[in-house]
């Protein structure tokens, strides 16, 4: 196959996974938090009701474009489109098979860092301009969760890229062929994780919209297809935060049997299957508590792990 | 017809009538045997600090502060002359007793000293009985409207003002009425006494409600931020005021039952008891004992369901979103017996004057049972999954802390009384309807913040399905409602057969009871706290004044205290756990 050919498959692949995982992950959480919640959750339109995605779609593309008066309309409709493209743009460097990757870049992981760091301007932009206090609360919560939250993040990896050495994706889930990083860089693990909820300001972490308090939080004004955007950018997000949980940590495309694809994907369902649960089983906890939880209790933990992993290293040689 | 109690030997009127002899005017005689002094409006505030602070065992809680338009009112044997009263309604824990002091004033707008420096709760109270009655309280502090908007003509509650559509005229709104209404709902922090000024940071004012998710109901809150930290905070209620005791002075005795049920809306036919509890002290109504056992087997089966919604959206507003679900399905299966034996599921208006409405259907003991049997269970795991929650407990835990005298103080009741610890349950210090035939504690907790105020309320679900439990097995037989001529609706066996009881049935139908005169005070552990009846009969088929004393209206007054110096987030913990229902604040 020309390469060329190959590569425009392989994105427009890559893209359509993931719009779709995102579409479908809006029907996913609705069904299995109305299992878990004991009700019945969106049935109706058409079988197991997994039109409603459709419906859905259809709903809120027609919805009227609104935008307030009193919001900074330029930086109003670009903050959504903000968020999304710096999701999406992470999907690139995301190793799904072996071969199987848009763009196969050395600095992977320190792209997908940089562009996480990215989406926090969608949310505090879009805050800002809606000119609303409360989207302002939300916005600002995002800003200093999504901050420190990277810090965490950033650090627990490095123990990942001593251990493959290299910042590769591909290099680095290829390093896991023997030992999965899950066991080795455990502490790592789970700041990650924690981090990642985070991230992806998904309950127990989702102070910025946190609708008892703050209505909707910073996409208070939103409605109709920007506010969709939000939503896929929210699942996409998820969906990236869980690839990438994966990739660095359960060893990627690897497995017996199967076929590389299918292990990606279904250890990437289980954790998409697991962030729905956690959003089922936990209360919020406040904004100043979640800070000094991540300061006082993940960074000297990230910072351990850094050290005994560097230390384990160098002992190897 | 059943003796006024003569209150003549009760100490309290003794130390009264030594210590204040030229203030107090007389005594009264009322069916609810609380002892009632009226003084003299000048020394009112000595009075009530004296009873406040001074006397042994003091009167300590300001339990009810109301007012009575006595100008319309024929049946005031002994009782001073007045246009206006005032009531005073106190409590005092250490002697298990109330009084009532009561104040005559004369003139078209007459004023009074304000006792806020007495009782910081009397503020609300104060403002009501000015809005409602046009009575001015000299040195409050903040006298302005709290139920009816600021532009409302007139006040409601005095007999002059009408009470049907019918008696005002069309309803209008032309183009500058409405600019003028929305002008008035303009957000003026001095106002609302907030001010930005004189404070190191930039603050910001936050509009919370009355639309928004947290503040369950029409409820409006002022906020003073700095950053997320709580400054100062305003409550504005009445957005939900639909004139409830307005209301009861144009319905029969009997027809005002099913806007009973509406007053604390999640409590149904807890509402109707304290009501009809206070015709029947009124009519002198003694009630069969199968229909007490009824009584309390659906109240405390609706204290279950309104415990169950409370623990449902408190977790949910600290951000567990599942276990809601868990508690409102536990709350449609009490409504599938509430609906099996009543016909309704949240407001039956069940109960009646003498009774209630129809006896227990047949296989109303399998319902019950199946609804009992699973319910500890299911309680435990809510307590696993939540209250032993870490993060819950971090949300909660020395959160909206009140002291025993700071609760005593705001006139505090209910489950939020009994979490500082101090172990008062109407049902078991008091009993009423024969509670004091159960068999079930009063839970209590020690520290007054939100973690144990959830804890008590918990117990109390157990507590309560003990209680059930005992009605189910031992429900006795006999009549479900009293053989009495002021028992509704009459008798009809021997309506067709002698043309005497043909008139009294067509009669007591067509306008219900006829109430001897006299005044009646009925108080019941009602779900959030002490709800009460106050009933004044002139001797007609209507009430000549309702007060419905609720438990909410105190317990929302001391949100700022509460809320102090916290943030917004604590805020919203603090207003999901204090359980209150908007309806019970504005009535």
């Amino acid at each position: 196959m020309n390469p060329i050919v190959k590569q425009l498959l392989i994105i427009v692949v890559v893209f359509a996974g993931a719009m779709s995982a995102s579409a479908g992950l809006i029907w996913l959480e609705r069904r299995l938090l109305s299992l878990w919640q004991d009700r019945y959750g969106p049935n109706r339109v058409g079988p197991f009701g997994l039109m409603q995605v459709v419906a859905d779609m259809i709903k809120i593309f027609f919805k009227e474009d609104w935008i307030p008066p009193f919001a900074d309309r330029v930086v109003f409709v670009v903050a959504p489109a903000l968020l999304v493209v710096s999701v999406l743009m992470s999907f690139a460097v995301l190793p799904v098979a072996p071969g199987i990757v848009v763009s196969d870049l050395n600095v992977g992981l320190l792209f997908f860092l940089g562009m996480s760091s990215l989406g926090v301007y969608g949310i505090a932009l879009g805050g800002w301009a809606s000119n609303n206090k409360y989207a302002l609360l939300g916005a600002i919560r995002a800003t200093a969760q999504m901050l420190s939250y990277e810090v965490f993040m950033g650090l627990a990896l490095m123990g990942v890229v001593m251990l493959s050495g290299s910042f590769n994706l591909g290099r680095i889930v290829a390093a896991q062929e023997k030992m999965w990083f899950c066991v080795t860089q455990f502490p790592a693990m789970v700041v990650f994780l924690i981090a990642g909820f985070a991230e992806t300001h998904r309950m127990p972490f989702d102070l910025p919209e946190a609708e008892s308090e703050l209505i909707a939080g910073f996409h208070t004004e939103y409605s109709g297809i920007k506010f969709g955007l939000f939503f896929v950018g929210e699942y996409l997000g998820v969906t990236l935060i869980s690839a990438m949980i994966v990739t660095l940590f359960f060893g990627g495309w690897h497995g017996p049997l199967l076929p590389p694809v299918v292990w990606f994907l279904g250890k990437t369902f289980v954790f998409i299957c697991g962030f729905i649960l956690l959003r089922a089983s936990l209360p919020r906890p406040r904004y100043d508590q979640l800070m000094a939880f991540g300061w006082k209790v993940l960074l000297p933990v990230a910072l351990l792990n850094l050290l005994v992993t560097g230390a384990v290293v160098l002992a190897r040689g | 017809m059943t003796r006024q109690t003569e209150p003549m030997s009760e100490p309290v009127i003794e130390n009264l009538r030594q210590r204040f002899a030229d203030a107090v005017l007389a005594t009264q005689a009322t069916r609810d045997a609380v002892p009632t002094v009226w003084c003299r409006p000048g020394r009112i505030r000595e009075l009530l600090r004296f009873l406040k602070t001074e006397v042994a065992q003091p009167f300590s809680m300001l339990y009810d502060l109301t007012a009575i338009d006595e100008r319309w009112r024929t049946h005031r044997d002994g009782q001073p002359a007045a246009e206006f009263t005032v009531v005073y309604h106190l409590r005092s824990y250490e002697r298990n007793a109330d009084v009532r002091i009561k104040v005559p004033l004369s003139g078209e707008y007459p004023s009074m000293p304000s006792i806020t420096g007495v009782w910081p709760s009397a503020n609300w109270y104060e403002r009501e009985v000015w809005d409602l009655f046009g009575i001015t309280f000299e040195g409050h502090p903040h006298l302005r409207r709290i139920l009816l908007p600021h532009t409302w003509q007139g006040h409601p509650l005095r007999k002059e003002h009408p009470a049907r559509a019918t008696e005002m005229g069309p309803f209008q709104l032309p183009e500058e009425k409405q600019i003028r209404e929305e002008e008035a709902l303009r957000f003026d922090p001095a106002a609302w006494g907030l001010s930005a000024e004189g404070h190191d940071t930039d603050l910001m004012f936050l509009n919370l409600g009355p639309q928004h998710p947290g503040t369950h109901g029409v409820f409006r809150i002022a906020l003073l931020l700095d950053g997320e930290e709580i400054v100062q905070c305003v409550p504005e209620i009445g957005f939900h005021h639909r004139g409830a005791e307005k209301m009861a002075e144009r319905q029969t005795w009997h027809t005002y039952i099913p806007y009973t049920d509406r007053i604390d809306y999640l409590g149904g036919v807890m509402n109707n008891l304290p009501y009809v509890l206070a015709v029947e002290k009124l009519a002198g109504i003694q009630v069969p004992d199968r229909a007490k056992v009824i009584r309390i087997m659906l109240v405390e089966l609706f204290r279950i369901a309104s415990h169950l919604v409370w623990y449902g959206t408190f977790v949910q507003d600290v951000g567990a979103m599942s276990p809601v679900f868990y508690m409102f399905n536990d709350r449609e299966r009490i409504f599938d017996i509430i609906t099996a034996i009543t016909g309704g599921r949240m407001h039956p208006s069940w109960f009646r004057i003498g009774g209630v409405a129809q006896d227990l259907p047949q296989g109303w003991e399998q319902l019950v049972a199946d609804f009992l049997r699973p319910m500890p269970d299911r309680l435990r795991s809510y307590d696993k999954a939540m209250m032993e929650n870490s993060i819950l407990k971090a949300r909660t835990k020395g959160i909206g802390r009140m002291s025993l005298s700071q609760a005593i103080d705001w006139g505090v009741t209910g489950p939020n009384l009994r979490a500082c610890g101090l172990a008062w349950d109407w049902r078991k210090k008091r009993p009423y309807s024969g509670y004091e035939q159960f068999d079930f504690e009063i839970p209590t907790a020690q520290c007054g913040d939100c973690y144990d105020r959830s804890l008590v309320r918990i117990e109390e679900i157990r507590q309560s399905l003990r209680i059930v439990a005992q009605c189910l097995k031992n429900m006795p037989a006999g009549p479900y409602k009293a053989d009495h001529p002021l028992a509704t609706p009459p008798r009809k066996e021997r309506t067709l057969k002698d043309i005497e009881t043909l008139i009294n049935h067509f009669l007591g139908v067509t306008w219900g009871p006829v109430l001897p005169p006299g005044e009646a005070s009925v108080g019941i552990e009602a779900t959030k706290g002490n709800t009460s009846y106050y009933l004044i009969s002139d001797g007609g088929i209507h009430s000549y004044r309702t007060r419905i004393r609720t438990p909410s209206f105190a317990h929302l007054q001391q949100l700022p205290e509460l809320c102090r110096g916290l943030m917004v987030p604590d805020l919203l913990a603090i207003i999901g756990n204090l359980d209150y229902v908007m309806a019970d604040v504005d009535r």
